[in-house]
């Protein structure tokens, strides 16, 4: 129950927070904008029709991993900037539960940019959008937020020794892109990128939310998405543990 | 001579201290690594999209990646005085205003250059396009004046980034709107007309055409027009961007805002 609240309540926090940051609501809204207009602006010129359809939900849940990857990796090293690492990792709750919050904010506020995006392609360009199944999307889209927020976590306590862990996070957010078929049909990219599509959350969550909106079974690739999600909440504890056992015992919990 | 060692000497300093880019750990990933994916991402959707040739967004989005350091750094080395608390040391000096603010772009449009051919070079041999020999030198002259005409447009950023707070917001927001609206990945004559007219005046919209133009064979003298544009647009953006940090510098005077926005 406490972890439970201690979850909501960094939650509703961060996102607060956040959403009043105009680096991460202003620029979280208009970063991806620019790139759907450009990818509109493509599929319009060219092949057009459907594809149009495939790079409106495609856009839009780019946002929400454009919010994620350059803030997340640099999650544990803000809360060391404003001298808060030190507390937090010595209070009663196990840090990954103050953690793990954060993250899912960050990618939470994506869902901003999500709606920018889908109204510019439904009244800018147009795009007669389906939305077959409300309540599949609406799943799909938390499940979406969520594992994507678990993979945030994941490169947080991963980049945690990186001084300039925000510019990792920042140099993963175009391979995402490209790799998790959100413009891109998976079928064009060589062979050998498949495996490694496979392994990201986003992947599995832009193809479920495009499964709801077009009606057709979105739940396999929600499951997907809950699974990996839940493989980085593992991995990302067990990494977290081992960084802090070593921060801790070489007292340098502080430095990076 | 005092003019000159500010323009040189100064301008060195200032973009080595103020630009924080320019560490292994950021420059790689940052500079050297994200405009190749950022190739990579277009080709592929362009390839989807059934468009234009993988030539197209290589040239389009190297060339363009000169925003990055251009913009980030022209924004840094003037607006990052006031982060440092430096910037009334600097305004209460006597050295000519000229040579203190255009010295800054000076290391900036080598380091834009540099990071735009970076990109040209590996993400055209990763993609495989094929550019005649004699075509380097004249697509290497194309990039260094996009390079120019983009700081120049940067000094505009620096100015407005001294009445703002968020100018790492600020540099964002310019790469996109460039992005967009210069050609890099849609040709222009597709975009809607009122981004066409845009276009026109916003560095890279002549230099990628000539880039392009040169890169499929076309003679210097042929898109001489096009480069010449190019220097112009660089040449106007600077003096905005000049005007506009002396109109900002009276103004913080006026009001007692220097070290605040």
């Amino acid at each position: 129950m406490r972890i439970a609240r201690v979850l909501a309540v960094g939650f509703g926090l961060h996102l607060k927070m956040m959403s009043r940051s105009s680096f991460d609501g202003l620029l979280g809204v208009l970063w991806p904008l620019f790139f759907a207009t450009i990818a509109f602006l493509m599929f319009r010129a060219g092949a057009g029709g459907e594809s149009l359809v495939f790079a409106s939900f495609g856009a839009a849940v780019m946002g929400i991993w454009s919010s994620t990857s350059t803030s997340a990796g640099s999650a544990m090293q803000r809360e060391r900037w404003a001298g808060t690492l030190e507390l937090l990792v010595c209070a009663p709750t196990h840090f990954a539960a103050v953690l793990l919050p954060v993250t899912v904010a960050m990618s939470a506020i994506g869902l901003y940019s999500m709606t920018a995006t889908l109204l510019l392609s439904r009244f800018a360009f147009g795009v007669d959008l389906p939305f077959e199944q409300p309540f599949g999307f609406a799943v799909a889209l938390v499940t979406t937020v969520c594992s994507i927020g678990a993979l945030g976590f994941l490169l947080a306590v991963s980049f945690v020794r990186y001084r300039t862990a925000w510019a990792l996070g920042n140099m993963l957010e175009y391979p995402v892109w490209l790799i998790g078929g959100f413009l891109v049909p998976l079928s064009l990219l060589p062979d050998w990128v498949r495996p490694l599509s496979w392994m990201l959350a986003p992947t599995w969550g832009v193809d479920a939310v495009r499964e709801a909106a077009s009606g057709g079974s979105p739940w396999p690739e929600i499951a997907g998405a809950a699974g990996l999600g839940a493989a980085y909440l593992v991995v990302g504890v067990a990494v977290l543990e081992s960084v802090l056992r070593s921060a801790r015992r070489a007292g340098t919990l502080a430095l990076a | 001579m005092t003019s000159l060692r500010i323009f040189f000497v100064g301008g060195l300093i200032s973009f080595r201290a103020l630009f924080s880019f320019l560490r292994p750990e950021v420059y790689v990933p940052g500079m050297l690594v994200a405009p190749i994916f950022q190739i990579l991402l277009f080709v592929y959707i362009g390839r989807s999209a059934s468009l234009e040739t993988d030539e197209f967004y290589v040239i389009g989005n190297a060339v363009q990646y000169a925003a990055i350091p251009c913009l980030f750094a022209m924004t840094f080395t003037i607006g990052g005085e006031r982060h440092q608390h430096t910037l009334g040391y600097i305004l209460v000096s006597p050295a000519p205003r000229l040579p203190l603010f255009l010295g800054r772009a000076l290391p900036v449009v080598v380091n834009g250059f540099f990071v735009a051919a970076f990109a040209l070079v590996v993400g055209g041999l990763i993609v495989g396009i094929d550019v005649p020999v004699s075509s380097f030198a004249p697509l290497a002259l194309a990039t260094a004046i996009s390079a120019f005409a983009c700081t120049g447009f940067g000094l505009i950023g620096a100015g407005i980034g001294l009445l703002l707070r968020e100018q790492a917001v600020l540099a964002n927001v310019m790469f996109g709107v460039l992005l967009v609206f210069t050609g890099a990945n849609v040709p222009v004559d597709q975009l809607p007309g009122w981004m066409q007219a845009v276009s026109t005046v916003l560095p890279f919209t002549h230099g990628i055409e000539a880039a392009r133009r040169i890169a499929d064979g076309a003679p210097l003298s042929d898109v001489d027009g096009l480069l010449l544009a190019e220097i112009v647009v660089g040449l106007a953006s600077a003096v905005i961007g000049y005007l506009f940090i002396t109109h900002a510098e009276r103004l913080s005077r006026r009001h007692a805002t220097l070290d605040r926005a």
